[in-house]
């Protein structure tokens, strides 16, 4: 990676990082975040994360997995977000392998919600328009 | 490509569940079914919405209608008119409590949100060791704005007329901080961040440097250009592997990427971060001791002025903040300062983000503007109390803080109210408690831990404190007197006046506000050698009623030191003598026959 020169530069970088995240987030690839923060890793999200990674393409499913910071739901660790093309974003807690599974085989899948999701319940800045 | 059309989601928060919950969730079922659409349409539990208040709550996907105060007896109308006829059921709708008009919340994505987040913007939606995602999402944005676009003074003035205030606790104006260290002369100046978290019970620091280390990395540039200082510091306690992993990986990225460094976006602007460790010791959270840890002295406070913004660390004018106070300024550049303003209370603006632990059912990092009060925070963020057990107090500030009261759930957070009610902000560890805590107890768990934090330094602290502790020792353990309570009182105000830095200062602030807010909780204790929450193992004894017991034998089988004893199916009786009140025949006990006095 060559250092940025100037703020011209790190802005056109901030559209081409944001629209290959955006093509990400809206095309038809899975994104996955899971929730790898000290409270996360302490209540088994790594091996969660370990799970996402060795088991989607072993089932041929096309998905970016990311590990991202708290996301607030300490009571529900470990949690992930899952995005399907085109459709909202849905937060799952309590993920244990099984409940992984669950969530590989009907959400993924089929599009199927499973009992036990977590409403979003914050906005973040990120969403507002003067941010974006 | 989902195989149902729509879905019924009906809140399994705990609040919701034991308002017949689990019957709500059948009827739609049973009525789906009736009609056939089992294969369109699904019903699913969620987690707590966070709007308990309103509760039950179900929503309909796709639309996002959602419906609150619903009873069993509203399935056949959710089903029949919405589902069935595309009809919204108007009684269900939220309805503005001032304007009791209708709020028709389709496809309203932020409805319930009470919660906003500015310092935790990017956690949870970024990877923390990917810089490019950071940049994606704004990272260095502002940083660059900043050095292209404006003098240091014009970003001291909007940071000043932003509002912002140290999130660290004392909630001194950022701004003003920051004009003061820019004004000092000097050929070297230094940014440190303070992330020695400390309180009990306290992450949003950990929090903020594990989701997005970045945020904080831009904010100590920003402040380096504005103050005339091209090094900063990140004092950080060793017990925080990870955030410091991950700091350590952001800060290479950053240089590699010529965000920090030499030559910043081709401004001529060089600024380098580097970390030091702390032990883990309370005081150095003080920015005095904190700068003598990072010079390699004992970490003690020492005397104000001179301010660290004169004379700090290697005697140079230093600037101290705190984690989330750093992690706010580029949101506060990009957006402005009247956007943040505009957020909060009159003398308290933006958000602030709390750790909300203890007896509370949704334990989690929280972000609310100022002006959200303790009752929101706690019956609808939080989920209410576990077990719908009553609630007590709430501990807000750590060890300097204070306990607030049911008469103060409808006080609006920020700095002053906080104060005003008897507690602080302090850096936003929030523990909740019910009616089985013992305020004495806690107290003395509060006073333990400065006890065992304190530098030493100072004989009111370092005597005092212990002093303290051992009298409420002695009311836990049942020998207290009235003379006591006076002198507990008297005793913090004298360590309050006379210490030197605030951790003394404030160190004896949990015992005067049970002793203000708890007083007849202490003469019980005192007087009638009773602990009314049963907490104190010295003040209670363990029954069984004989009407309860069946005779089981489980208790007396499980008893540690055979203390129970009984005919089968007959009523057990506990010798007190032999009893160690550890508590295992409540545990075991099936028909609550085992009760505590």
């Amino acid at each position: 990676m060559e250092k940025i020169k100037n703020l011209e530069e790190l802005k056109k970088l901030k559209e081409e990082l944001k629209s290959k995240l955006m093509i990400n987030d809206s095309g038809k690839t899975v994104r996955i975040r899971i929730a790898l923060a000290t409270c996360g890793i302490a209540s088994g999200a790594k091996e969660i994360y370990d799970f996402f990674i060795s088991e989607l393409p072993k089932r041929g499913i096309d998905a970016i997995v990311t590990q991202v910071g708290c996301m607030g739901y300490c009571y529900a660790e470990p949690t992930i977000e899952v995005i399907l093309p085109d459709k909202e974003p849905v937060i799952f807690g309590y993920v244990n392998k099984s409940r992984a599974d669950e969530i590989i085989e009907k959400y993924i899948k089929n599009g199927q919600l499973i009992d036990g999701i977590l409403p979003k319940t914050f906005k973040s800045a990120i969403e507002t328009p003067m941010f974006l | 490509m989902s195989k149902y059309r729509m879905s019924i989601i009906v809140c399994g928060g705990v609040t919701c569940i034991t308002d017949n919950n689990a019957i709500i969730i059948q009827n739609p079922k049973q009525e789906i079914n009736k009609n056939g659409l089992s294969e369109e349409i699904q019903v699913i539990t969620s987690g707590c919405f966070g709007f308990c208040e309103k509760g039950p709550i179900v929503q309909i996907l796709p639309e996002n209608t959602i419906y609150v105060n619903v009873k069993p007896s509203d399935a056949y109308d959710i089903v029949n008119e919405h589902i069935i006829k595309g009809k919204k059921i108007e009684r269900l709708l939220y309805k503005d409590p001032k304007s009791k008009e209708i709020v028709d919340n389709s496809g309203q994505n932020n409805f319930f949100k009470q919660q906003f987040r500015i310092a935790l913007r990017n956690c949870g939606y970024i990877n923390p060791e990917n810089i490019e995602e950071a940049i994606a999402y704004n990272a260095y944005q502002a940083l660059g704005k900043v050095l292209t676009e404006m003098t240091p003074q014009d970003v001291i003035d909007l940071i000043k007329r932003s509002g912002l205030r140290g999130r660290g606790g004392a909630g001194f104006p950022t701004g003003l901080k920051w004009e003061i260290a820019s004004k000092s002369n000097s050929d070297i100046k230094y940014v440190v961040c303070n992330a020695d978290e400390g309180d009990p019970g306290a992450f949003m620091d950990r929090s903020i440097l594990e989701g997005d280390p970045h945020s904080v990395l831009e904010a100590m540039a920003i402040c380096g250009y504005c103050i005339g200082a091209s090094e900063g510091l990140i004092y950080i306690r060793a017990e925080y592997p990870l955030a410091i992993e991950r700091l350590k990986i952001a800060i290479e990225q950053a240089n590699k990427y010529g965000l920090l460094g030499e030559n910043i976006l081709g401004t001529g602007f060089n600024f380098k971060i580097s970390l030091r460790y702390g032990a883990g010791a309370f005081v150095c959270g003080e920015e005095t001791a904190l700068i003598h840890s990072m010079e390699g002295g004992r970490g003690e406070p020492t005397f104000k002025p001179p301010f660290p913004a004169e004379k700090g660390y290697k005697g140079k004018p230093t600037n101290v903040n705190n984690v989330e106070t750093f992690a706010n300024i580029p949101a506060i550049i990009l957006n402005g300062a009247e956007w943040f303003a505009s957020i909060g209370t009159e003398k308290s603006k933006g958000t602030k983000v709390f750790a909300l632990a203890g007896k509370i059912n949704n334990v989690g990092l929280i972000e609310v503007p100022m002006g959200t009060t303790l009752r929101t925070v706690i019956y609808e963020i939080g989920g209410g109390l576990k077990n719908d057990r009553k609630f007590k107090a709430v501990q807000i500030g750590g060890p300097s803080g204070g306990f607030l009261t049911e008469k103060h759930l409808n006080t609006e957070i920020d700095y002053d109210s906080l104060i005003n009610a008897g507690s602080m902000m302090g850096s936003g560890g929030m523990i909740v408690m019910d009616e089985t805590d013992c305020m004495v107890s806690m107290a003395k768990f509060y006073l333990d831990f400065t006890v065992e934090e304190s530098c030493g330094k100072c004989s009111p602290c370092r005597i005092g404190n212990k002093r303290l502790s051992e009298i409420l020792d002695k009311i836990t353990k049942g020998n207290g007197t009235i003379e006591d309570l006076v002198l507990l009182k008297n005793l913090s105000n004298v360590i309050k006046d006379t210490s030197l830095c605030m951790l003394g200062g404030s160190s004896p602030n949990p015992v005067l506000s049970t002793l203000e807010h708890f007083y007849d909780e202490y003469l019980a204790h005192v007087k009638d050698k009773r602990c009314p929450a049963g907490q104190c193992k010295d003040l209670i004894h363990y029954y069984i009623d004989a009407e309860k017991c069946v005779g089981c034998t489980l208790c007396a089988r499980n008893c540690p030191v055979n203390a129970i004893s009984g005919e089968r199916k007959q009523p057990h009786s506990i010798d007190q003598s032999i009893c160690i009140k550890c508590g295992t025949c409540i545990e075991k006990c099936k028909f609550n026959a085992v009760f505590v006095k």
